[in-house]
């Protein structure tokens, strides 16, 4: 699979602070890719430099083999943490001219902006000045403009801020959508469950650096410690733990159960295996519950993070 | 291009469809119209009313000199004592009372003149009167000392030093007291563009930031184009104003004066009209003066510098202005940063209120008039006195340089700026944007 964003060695200094080192990233072409990272961490800076907002002091970014150029900027369509519209501006005046400025026909613009409009229900508010709209309203007016343009590359920051669940979900699904119908899309968020949710890639950053990138999956596996959540069912639970305590490194869970079960985080070292566990484990009880225990996005964000520090 | 395009309509349309700017554009003139309107009427109306002055002389050397006029009547009181006559005065609603007292010796008469009255005079009615008595006890006086009055009379002479340069200009000192009018007006107005539109272009920097849409347009659009769209279209949105102002401001004027029977133009004080009036002579010396100077003025020198300068200076200010804009989050911050954009300006026209007038082509007009802050206004004021054009080639180069400058240093600023929110930086952190 190729990649449809490179950046290479990107670097970036405000004064004397460095807002990136060296970073260095791929996109894959149709993924969601989270860009991740605590707040200060340099992904805004990224995201700009990105978007042509910024330019880099040292190293490239290409998109789709070619450096970044003036012609990108119809190719991009991007919403930023810091968003909002002119106030005293038409919703379709507004939309209009945004549409434009990335370069669709003005009847293009109209043509798109129907479709979408009526798509989200929101036609009614053509003739509406923004600020008689609520903030989630105006959200959703925006994310209309960052998509109308059928951007190659999306980039969404913090998307989901000041929508209701509902119509979170709803743009949510538009995001799949647009992935499903060939954009890619690049996600900078702090909710960790959206990133579950939603992300193939991560990156993250802390601290001007890029700490790891790759798959999700990948990702998850190497930082998964050989630990197994387990629920056994037992007449003497403390003899059973002892026994437990002395073959393994055991602490205790918690999770939902209907039975008053013994509920154990069992760490394995390299070279045991699962089976042998639920062997060893069949024999001294009956096991109601047993899963391997995945490190969350929301872990591996913690964890990178106050080791860097 | 076109993106700039769009950005000078997008400003354009919306301040020009801006219910406030609308309101200001409809209602100034009116407000301006009817002001002129209701001082002219005060006028009249004061003009109209008939003072009526008493005089006691009991020196008995003035009497002959209060003649009625149509504004002012004088009732002169014979025979009676200084306390009787301000009894009758103010029993009766007349102005005020001229005490003239007996004294022999002229130059003690002189000393002894007093205008009592309920409240104070006006300074006219006074002036008027000084004037008469001054006329009349001069007159008196020269007879007293053996002059023939009308000779005297008869040799004044007046005199109006004609004025011509080496290459046969001619020219006068009414001459430049009307070049001086051109020179102010177009200085003046320049100054009010840059004060007016300059903030409206400021604001319109300040709401893009507030409104917090900055990031979205830029990711389009480039920050120069961005700053350089909105100083056009607020420009023009200017121009279409200062048009419908000078053109409803002239209909409605013409309208009022039409209703109302008042010649506004023309609301000075009447006696000085008839005044004109009586001394023929000197209205078409006026006249011709006026005309002569018009003659003299290089006019279309003038009107091309004035294209080109006002858009040179405007366009300097405006995107200081603009790069305050961008530095700040809110209107409160801006104070520290005007006061240096509003210095240069005001001094412009000082310099070129008490420079030039002196001396147009003298030290300090001409380096003020090359100085690119001060030279639209200094320079647009020197025009009319005659400025070699190559100084003014040279002015316009160095206007067009600092221009070009401070665009760079203002999108400098620019573009950093509207990406910072919530902090107001001082000018130490400014010029470390520029670095960025």
């Amino acid at each position: 699979m190729s990649n449809l964003l490179e950046v290479n060695q990107v670097s970036k200094s405000f004064g004397d602070y460095k807002a990136l080192n060296n970073v260095s990233l791929n996109v894959p072409k149709g993924s969601i890719f989270g860009l991740l990272g605590p707040n200060g961490a340099g992904k805004t800076t990224l995201i700009r430099i990105i978007n042509q907002i910024t330019m880099p002091d040292a190293g490239i970014v290409h998109l789709d083999g070619v450096p970044l150029n003036a012609s990108h900027i119809k190719d991009i369509g991007y919403l930023p943490e810091e968003r909002g519209l002119y106030k005293s501006m038409k919703v379709g005046e507004q939309a209009l001219y945004l549409a434009q400025l990335k370069g669709l026909s003005k009847t293009e613009a109209k043509k798109r902006l129907k479709y979408w409009f009526d798509r989200l229900e929101i036609g009614d508010w053509w003739n509406k000045k923004i600020q008689e709209l609520s903030k989630g309203m105006a959200q959703k007016i925006q994310f209309v403009v960052t998509v109308l343009h059928n951007p190659k590359l999306l980039i969404f920051d913090e998307p989901f801020s000041g929508f209701d669940p509902i119509n979170a979900n709803l743009i949510k699904d538009e995001i799949l959508n647009l992935r499903d119908n060939g954009a890619t899309v690049i996600f900078s968020t702090h909710r960790m469950e959206s990133v579950e949710e939603l992300c193939d890639d991560i990156a993250l950053i802390n601290k001007s650096n890029k700490l790891i990138e790759g798959k999700l999956i990948d990702i998850k596996r190497q930082y998964k410690t050989n630990t197994f959540e387990v629920g056994l069912e037992a007449e003497n639970k403390e003899k059973l733990q002892a026994v437990l305590a002395d073959k393994f490194s055991i602490s205790s869970a918690n999770f939902k159960s209907l039975n008053n079960d013994l509920k154990l985080n069992i760490k394995l070292s390299e070279n045991e295996k699962a089976q042998d566990l639920i062997a060893f484990l069949n024999n001294q009880a009956y096991i109601n519950h047993f899963v391997e225990v995945i490190p969350s996005a929301n872990d591996i964000f913690i964890q990178t993070v106050q080791n860097n520090s | 291009m076109n993106h700039l395009s769009l950005i000078i309509k997008r400003e354009y349309l919306t301040k020009v469809k801006n219910k406030s700017f609308i309101v200001m554009t409809i209602l100034s003139p009116v407000i301006m119209i009817a002001l002129i309107a209701v001082i002219a009427y005060l006028t009249n109306l004061n003009n109209e009313k008939v003072r009526t002055i008493s005089v006691l002389d009991e020196s008995g050397l003035v009497k002959e000199i209060f003649q009625n006029t149509a504004q002012t009547h004088y009732d002169v009181l014979d025979n009676v004592s200084l306390a009787v006559a301000k009894e009758i005065v103010s029993s009766t609603s007349n102005y005020g009372l001229l005490h003239i007292e007996k004294i022999n010796s002229l130059n003690e008469v002189s000393k002894h003149i007093k205008f009592y009255s309920e409240e104070s005079p006006s300074l006219s009615v006074i002036s008027d009167l000084e004037r008469k008595l001054e006329k009349k006890l001069t007159h008196l006086k020269l007879k007293e000392a053996g002059l023939n009055v009308a000779q005297i009379k008869a040799s004044k002479v007046r005199i109006n030093i004609g004025q011509e340069n080496f290459t046969g200009q001619e020219s006068s000192k009414i001459d430049s007291v009307i070049k001086l009018v051109f020179g102010c007006a177009a200085g003046y107005l320049l100054f009010m563009f840059i004060i007016i539109y300059g903030n409206m272009i400021m604001r319109s920097v300040i709401e893009e930031k507030t409104s917090r849409i900055i990031e979205v347009i830029i990711s389009s659009v480039k920050p120069v184009q961005l700053m350089l769209g909105k100083i056009i279209g607020t420009s023009l949105a200017g121009i279409t104003q200062f048009v419908i102002w000078v053109v409803f401001g002239g209909v409605l004027m013409t309208i009022v004066s039409l209703v109302l029977g008042i010649n506004l133009m023309e609301a000075t004080p009447q006696q000085e009209v008839v005044a004109m009036a009586t001394q023929g002579s000197d209205a078409m010396f006026y006249f011709e003066s006026f005309k002569q100077a018009l003659n003299h003025m290089p006019l279309i020198n003038l009107i091309v510098a004035f294209v080109f300068f006002f858009i040179g200076g405007y366009l300097l200010y405006s995107s200081l202005y603009a790069a305050i804009g961008a530095a700040v989050d809110n209107e409160t911050d801006t104070q520290q940063f005007m006061l240096p954009i509003l210095m240069p300006l005001i001094l412009a026209v000082y310099i070129g209120i008490f420079t030039v007038i002196e001396d147009p082509h003298g030290t300090v007009s001409t380096v003020f008039s090359y100085i690119p802050l001060t030279s639209p206004v200094v320079m647009l004021m020197r025009i009319p006195f005659g400025v070699p054009i190559w100084q003014q080639l040279l002015a316009l180069l160095i206007l067009i340089g600092s221009f070009m400058f401070t665009v760079w240093f203002a999108a400098k600023i620019y573009r950093v700026g509207i990406l910072m929110y919530g902090k107001k930086p001082s000018y130490k952190e400014l010029i470390k944007w520029l670095k960025y």
